[in-house]
């Protein structure tokens, strides 16, 4: 189980001090279901980090964070995604085992084939979410993706730390 | 700060118009964040979909996630059940 007490004293006392209401979020802030989920059109987005053995490499040496996004397209083979996020607060094993251990592509397939879901979207997002100082990526690269994912004219996400 | 870079992203989507959840795994993140819905899940850092190489786990994590979507009474924090590990 996941809390502060877990953490790293390190990691413990820096999350203690950092102002996560600075960021929060307008409560009223709400896009409600258009359609029922086995119409829908699904896109995933993960913060763990993973890119494909093509795309570069996120930025590790950033000191606020790399805010920078990777496109992964939805036929890729899941376990094949390199895990590339800096952060060492958390053990990569269980990931490097099953990448769909934070991003569920392969289940998502399964709900498409089942027709839980409608559709998957033809490609998901990927960012990496050790980002300290995140007013580059409210401003622009988080906007960026989610204007990407209304034009491919997704309506739901499903998003994963790691 | 992944959990708080998960809920920035969700915030922008939903401004967009898509509906979104998020899986938390750091309740105290999620509670300042207070994105529109989102499934807090009782597994270590790291572990977002429960285990790695067990489907079926994975699935039920993914229907309880993919359950809030429905919700319209925003911000939901739900947490998935212990026993449903």
């Amino acid at each position: 189980m996941s809390s502060y007490a877990e953490l790293s004293l390190h990691v413990r006392l820096f999350m203690k001090g950092y102002p996560f209401a600075r960021y929060a979020i307008e409560p009223d802030l709400h896009a409600p279901l258009k359609r029922p989920l086995r119409e829908a059109r699904v896109a995933l987005v993960t913060t763990a980090g993973l890119r494909t053995q093509q795309q570069q490499d996120f930025d590790h040496s950033s000191k606020m964070g790399d805010f920078t996004f990777r496109e992964i397209a939805s036929d890729i083979d899941v376990q094949t995604l390199i895990e590339s996020h800096r952060s060492y607060a958390f053990d990569r094993t269980g990931i490097q085992a099953d990448v769909n251990l934070a991003f569920p592509l392969d289940r998502l397939r399964e709900l498409e084939r089942d027709g839980a879901i409608g559709l998957l979207n033809h490609r998901h997002f990927s960012f990496m979410g050790s980002i300290v100082g995140p007013r580059k990526l409210i401003d622009h690269s988080a906007p960026q993706v989610a204007r990407m994912l209304r034009e491919d004219g997704v309506d739901v996400a499903l998003l994963t730390p790691v | 700060m992944c959990n708080q870079t998960v809920c920035l992203v969700q915030a922008a989507l939903e401004r967009e118009g898509i509906t979104t959840v998020s899986i938390s795994l750091l309740r105290e993140v999620v509670s300042a964040l207070r994105p529109p819905r989102a499934l807090w899940v009782p597994f270590p850092m790291g572990y977002p979909m429960g285990k790695p190489n067990d489907a079926a786990l994975q699935h039920r994590v993914l229907a309880a996630a993919l359950t809030l979507l429905s919700r319209n009474d925003v911000p939901v924090l739900a947490d998935f059940p212990a026993d449903s590990c």
